[in-house]
């Protein structure tokens, strides 16, 4: 299908098919009950996971792949949401120009940083993309503040041009839409007691994500990603092969930039503002930790990483003390403000914690990420669980045979 | 006028004289070792033939083209393959993989952006692969990932990446350093293979003399930096000042 072969299509036909039911997968508690708390399934959030899936997909594409470890991808991002902004300001408020322009004008970055990052490796790289983050940070806050309205962040007002649209009537600002339709605009649907909300602006997003997850998929099978996977794996070789790895390196930067790109641009698109915090190192970090804790390198391990690490920041982010008080009333008093003061550590303010924890636990007994989890959860439902050792590795050549008697015996 | 002519190389580091007013003609479809002792410039000139070393002075012509101040690919791309001492494979890679690089950089040139395209549907270029692979054979072990091989393994998956190129050259750096005898004679059969069936001239540089001399058709001996003498096997054999200079041996009856 569509040039895949059996096993990725329907892999991808499984991601659509969780694409398309995650309003009612997100939404597994009861309205009303304790732990709605831990729905997921609103517009604001699933938009944000699709969208953070897709810069991960993009930023897998350099790290995953050549090995090249950007810590600057979030200036892309920020690039990326101020230029689909512009052309909110400028042209329409339709977002497919908003799209393409931030893509292209974040591949342009991309283009001039890659050159001149990759001509080192390993941490230097690494550093110099950082730098380069930091650096377009900085104009954007304080230098560049006619185009980026600085600190304040670039807004939509009710005097700009809109040429497409022509002027506004009444007082509100318009709305982002595609052809008519509004980002904003939602079905809801009341049934089993919960409340299951389908979002314009989320599908948009969806669509978007399966369409940049299924070129992701064709960049990993084609003989390119092959050629990715080679610099990653030993670049001295590769040069004596008869092939020039820089090409390939800078192809795979701007690639991924114009993920990135398009990211920022589709956060514009869900709500038009764009601020200069979008490219701050944390930003940067963000996405480097969503891809591993996922599983660099896999197809599917970044969406998984964005998705959680988007889902713990917002659901754990909203858990209070009052909430938690809800949760533990039925404790004896004293143990309940123990019990409540070691939770608010890790909830609220302190998701962060959460997130950091998890991480650690990851990195340390899932060095695949969480898609080596799955891997081996399926694997002990299909094979039982024998205990495997790390000897047992998938060459049988290299199995110690039966022992050797010693000569003498 | 051989294929690869070294006319007046040399190599300075700092003060040391790595390699001084070097001549060499390697013949076409021949074998050539060069040989000396530690230190002799052996790994120097064969850095400066692909192009990771620039000579200070002197020219390397393969094939009546320059190769001065070309790129390592670009010298590649001419016809001159390597293969290093210690194996250098894609190890993270299956070993059909490692095949199907050099067989895309054969046919698309250093930088290719086929980034659609999927590698199963370019038949020609696996049945090639496959075909390389059953002549070092190794066409069972497809699927494994090249570094969880044995060190003879990988060697013979180098040599049949170079080979699969099909150069006109190919260069062997001490290639059965380090290698169990039964490695090392099984690489002498494959190289002594190679050279019968193929039209391929290969320069080699080695320690072991067993492998020089059941291979090489012409050897050169360097030291310090300049060639001795260049003679075929047997002459090189009984020459005092080879001996003298290389096996440290002095005539002492």
């Amino acid at each position: 299908m569509f040039g895949l072969n059996k096993k990725d299509s329907s892999f991808l036909l499984i991601v659509i098919a969780l694409t398309i039911a995650t309003p009612i997968l997100l939404q597994p508690f009861a309205e009303g009950s304790e732990l709605a708390q831990f729905n997921g399934g609103y517009p604001d959030l699933m938009q944000k996971i699709a969208i953070f899936g897709i810069f991960a997909v993009g930023f897998n594409i350099l790290f995953g792949l050549t090995g090249y470890l950007s810590f600057g991808h979030a200036a892309f991002l920020g690039i990326g949401s101020y230029a689909a902004v512009w052309m909110m300001k400028l042209l329409t408020m339709n977002v497919i120009p908003a799209i393409l322009l931030a893509m292209l004008v974040s591949g342009l970055f991309a283009a001039a940083i890659g050159y001149v990052s990759l001509r080192r490796s390993g941490i230097y790289f690494s550093i110099l993309t950082l730098a380069f983050a930091q650096m377009s940070y900085k104009m954007a806050y304080s230098v560049l503040t006619p185009l980026t309205n600085g600190e304040t962040g670039l807004q939509l007002a009710l005097d700009d041009p809109r040429i497409l649209d022509g002027a506004v009537e009444g007082s509100s600002l318009p709305v982002t839409n595609i052809f008519g339709l509004a980002m904003n605009s939602s079905y809801k649907l009341e049934a089993l007691g919960r409340v299951f909300t389908f979002n314009v602006g989320y599908y948009f997003c969806a669509f978007i994500a399966i369409l940049a997850f299924y070129v992701a998929i064709r960049l990993f099978r084609s003989p390119f990603g092959m050629m990715l996977r080679a610099v990653k794996s030993n670049q001295q070789r590769m040069t004596y092969t008869g092939l020039d790895p820089k090409p390939y390196t800078l192809a795979a930067f701007v690639i991924s930039g114009m993920y990135a790109g398009l990211a920022g641009g589709l956060l514009a698109a869900m709500d038009p503002l764009a601020g200069a915090d979008r490219m701050l190192w944390t930003a940067s970090g963000e996405v480097v930790i969503m891809t591993i804790l996922g599983g660099a390198g896999t197809l599917m391990g970044p969406v998984l990483g964005a998705g959680v690490i988007k889902y713990l920041e917002n659901i754990f982010s909203k858990i209070n003390e009052s909430v938690l008080h809800g949760w533990f009333h039925w404790l004896p008093d004293g143990v309940e403000d123990v019990v409540i003061w070691i939770f608010a550590r890790f909830t609220g303010e302190g998701w962060h914690l959460t997130l950091g924890v998890t991480f650690m636990l990851v990195v340390t007994f899932l060095p695949g990420g969480l898609i080596e989890g799955l891997r081996r959860l399926s694997k002990r439902i299909k094979h039982g669980s024998q205990k495997r050792d790390k000897y047992d590795d998938p060459d049988p050549e290299h199995r110690p045979g039966p022992g050797k008697r010693v000569a003498g015996e | 006028m051989g294929i690869l002519e070294v006319k007046g190389v040399g190599k300075r580091f700092g003060g040391l004289q790595a390699l001084g007013d070097v001549n060499l003609s390697i013949e076409e479809n021949t074998v050539h070792a060069i040989i000396g002792p530690n230190g002799a410039g052996k790994s120097t000139l064969l850095n400066c033939l692909v192009g990771k070393l620039i000579p200070d002075e002197g020219s390397v012509t393969f094939a009546g083209t320059s190769v001065l101040g070309r790129k390592p690919h670009e010298i590649n791309q001419l016809g001159i393959s390597r293969v290093f001492q210690t194996p250098e494979i894609f190890g993270d890679l299956t070993v059909m993989e490692n095949m199907m690089i050099p067989c895309f950089a054969k046919r698309d040139g250093a930088f290719r952006m086929h980034a659609i395209e999927s590698i199963e549907e370019e038949a020609e270029l696996i049945a090639k692969a496959e075909a390389m692979l059953a002549d070092v054979g190794m066409l069972e072990k497809r699927e494994m990932i090249a570094s969880s091989m044995s060190r003879g393994d990988k060697r013979r998956l180098e040599i049949a990446m170079c080979l699969v190129q099909e150069p006109k050259l190919l260069l062997l750096d001490e290639p059965t350093a380090g290698m169990a005898r039964a490695d090392t004679n099984n690489t002498i059969a494959l190289l002594k293979e190679i050279k019968e069936k193929r039209d391929i001239t290969i320069a080699i540089i080695e320690h072991d003399m067993h492998v020089v001399f059941s291979l090489a058709d012409r050897i050169t001996v360097l030291a310090q930096g300049t060639p001795l003498v260049e003679d075929t096997p047997d002459n090189i054999k009984g020459n005092p000042k080879v001996k003298e200079a290389y096996l440290g041996e002095t005539q002492q009856v």
